[in-house]
């Protein structure tokens, strides 16, 4: 993702120059500078700190992890869990198997996740995107938007899921108190956080939650459009909604390959909305694959069949990243070329 | 509030006049959001602020009467005093940590030139992706273990988790300070080297200070971050040092709840960070800007 970009232009366009020249002489060579043993060390003490936390709390249990899902880890050994029988794949053709009831949840739990992500990350785009531009010019009461459309990001997430599920409470909630007393459209007040509804109330409180991170950042990409093309735009006759089509939303192509990226990350690995809004145990029908992992593993004790879920998991994200960032990036030097 | 100045923000787009349909498209689009981000908004502050008759029964918009008992009595139903002490110290002390350790790395990785540069901004963003279920029980067994075996008590500990938080926001906030640091002119800290600072005097004395934006930007996302977690506090703390997260989901679904007290309890935590943000917001867009999008 992101660390393409970052590493390949490491130095703000000012910098650049300076650095080109300079950089192939020097990349792997001594410099010509005094007290070169502590420049040379002196990166690596400051990355330390860092590094040793990113170890010792990603790294290690990420191992650990992969470890676990082939064990048979259950209640009786989490005291000493290297003690734990080895299981070999079991944990793995166990969840797996779409036949048995816990191959058969995980697959219907991933399914929900991917129509629920697709849904999700594309609506926050497409919010996010249609509010930066439509807030690209000076207009009265801009920066209020702005500030207010920055409201649901800002906000802790439980604080907004909490009240989020009290609009969706079947007997005094907002949603029911409008949908069914005040316009009639149903004939008896449902369910919105049990039974097929939840899939919809956790949409929308995704969206809702999710869209102004997209704001954000297409707003921020917006501000390195050069001026230049819009005038040039003009000149040739290009109207408003042309100039937008044509300039501002090829413009944002590099914004959006992270962005999006990004997006369906958070979404994919979404935890907090679901467990606030539902609790513990998420309907079937919103049952994204984070709070079911959760849920089985504490429900039944089963941390290798747990583990061994979270890993493929990982795998599939990665597999996803991979070919995202694949295509996307081949895309992008075709269109440059 | 005041239109922003018109110079340095106006019509970046068409020198010419924008036609109806888009100002109508603008006008519609804008109202219809700006009502679906209201919504939620106004259900919280106007419930809090209700009597608990009107909130448990049919939704009603207008509260019968207007009463701060709400506010009063949420020190009482649930430790919230407690749970927000809690929240504040992690929070607080997971930021300070957080970007103190993000500026060095960030330092290193903008000013200098090392082998292995490029593996450890891959890797250490790479952990943005990694879902939190994965490696929570791992950690979790972890921080118990090393309670065995040291006598650091991790699990159940505010330490435990504010380690925990303060590598959540650290790859991000790298990142941003990456491009931040970049656009601070070198010439100024190799000005400053010259003049005899050491790397060290040269970073706090004169780019921290000119950084200082995109540190503030960096501090908020941390904040934020820390304080909105809901999955490890959940398993990580215990009663003494429950935060704000799974204390005030415990208030929201006991059986009998009170909505207007949980509504008021929402608001009142939402407020120190809504309000930073909204201060600051400036400063993240321009962070967001130097660092994430080049």
């Amino acid at each position: 993702m992101t660390p393409v970009k970052t590493t390949t232009t490491p130095h703000a366009p000012t910098a650049v120059p300076a650095a080109r020249t300079r950089a192939p002489g020097t990349a792997r060579g001594p410099r010509r500078r005094p007290g070169l043993l502590r420049r040379t060390a002196l990166p690596y003490v400051l990355l330390l700190p860092a590094l040793a936390l990113e170890v010792l709390v990603h790294l290690l249990p990420i191992v650990m992890g992969v470890l676990m899902s082939f064990k048979e880890l259950t209640q009786f050994h989490l005291r000493d869990w290297g003690a734990a029988p080895w299981r070999g794949l079991g944990n793995f053709t166990a969840v797996l198997d779409p036949g048995a009831p816990a191959g058969e949840a995980l697959l219907r739990s991933f399914l929900t996740t991917c129509l629920f992500t697709v849904a999700s990350v594309g609506l926050c785009w497409l919010l996010g995107t249609a509010a930066a531009v439509f807030l690209q010019e000076a207009f009265r009461g801009r920066a209020l938007l702005r500030a207010l459309f920055l409201v649901p990001y800002a906000l802790p997430v439980y604080a907004a899921v909490i009240t989020w599920a009290f609009m969706f409470q079947r007997d005094d909630g907002l949603v029911n108190h409008v949908l069914h007393d005040q316009l009639g459209l149903t004939g008896s007040p449902p369910f919105w956080l049990l039974g097929d509804n939840s899939f919809w109330a956790l949409l929308v409180v995704s969206v809702w939650k999710g869209w102004p991170f997209a704001f954000l950042v297409v707003m921020a990409g917006l501000q390195n459009v050069p001026r230049e093309l819009y005038e040039a735009g003009a000149l040739d006759g290009a109207g408003t909604w042309r100039q937008i089509r044509a300039i501002t939303l090829p413009s944002l192509r590099p914004v959006n390959q992270v962005l999006v990226l990004v997006l369906f990350l958070w979404t994919f690995n979404d935890f907090n909305t679901p467990f606030v809004l539902f609790g513990k145990a998420a309907p079937e029908a919103a049952d994204l694959v984070s709070v079911h992992i959760h849920q089985s593993s504490f429900a039944t004790w089963n941390f290798g069949a747990g583990a061994a879920m979270s890993v493929l998991l990982l795998c599939f994200l990665l597999l996803v990243t991979g070919v995202y960032l694949f295509l996307t990036s081949r895309g992008r030097k075709a269109a440059d070329a | 509030m005041p239109s922003p100045p018109a110079r340095r923000d106006t019509a970046r787009r068409s020198p010419t006049a924008a036609p109806r349909s888009f100002l109508w498209s603008r006008r519609i689009f804008l109202t219809l959001l700006s009502g679906f981000v209201l919504l939620p908004v106004y259900v919280m502050v106007s419930s809090s602020l209700k009597p608990l008759q009107d909130v448990s029964g049919a939704f009603r918009w207008m509260p019968s009467e207007l009463t701060l008992r709400p506010y009063a009595d949420i020190w009482k139903t649930v430790p919230l005093a407690k749970y927000f002490v809690n929240s504040l110290v992690v929070a607080g002390a997971a930021t300070v940590c957080s970007v103190v350790v993000a500026v060095f790395a960030a330092y290193a990785v903008s000013r200098y030139r090392f082998r292995g540069k490029r593996l450890f901004t891959v890797s250490v963003l790479s952990t943005q992706m990694f879902p939190g279920i994965l490696f929570l029980l791992p950690l979790f067994l972890m921080f118990v273990h090393i309670g065995n075996a040291t006598g650091v008590a991790l699990f159940g500990s505010r330490g435990g988790l504010i380690l925990t938080y303060l590598t959540f926001s650290l790859p991000f906030s790298v990142w941003m300070l990456i491009g931040y640091l970049d656009s601070v002119p070198r010439e100024l800290d190799e000005a400053a080297l010259v003049d005899g600072c050491g790397p060290l005097r040269a970073l706090f004395l004169v780019v921290v200070p000119a950084a200082a934006p995109g540190i503030v930007a960096v501090a908020v996302y941390a904040f934020m971050t820390a304080w909105g977690e809901v999955l490890f506090a959940s398993v990580m703390t215990n009663d003494t040092t429950r935060t704000l997260a799974v204390g005030l989901q415990g208030y929201s679904t006991q059986n009998d709840v009170y909505w207007n007290q949980v509504m008021a309890a929402s608001l009142v935590v939402s407020v120190p960070v809504v309000a930073g943000f909204l201060l600051l917001q400036r400063y993240l867009v321009t962070g967001l800007t130097a660092g994430a999008v080049k």
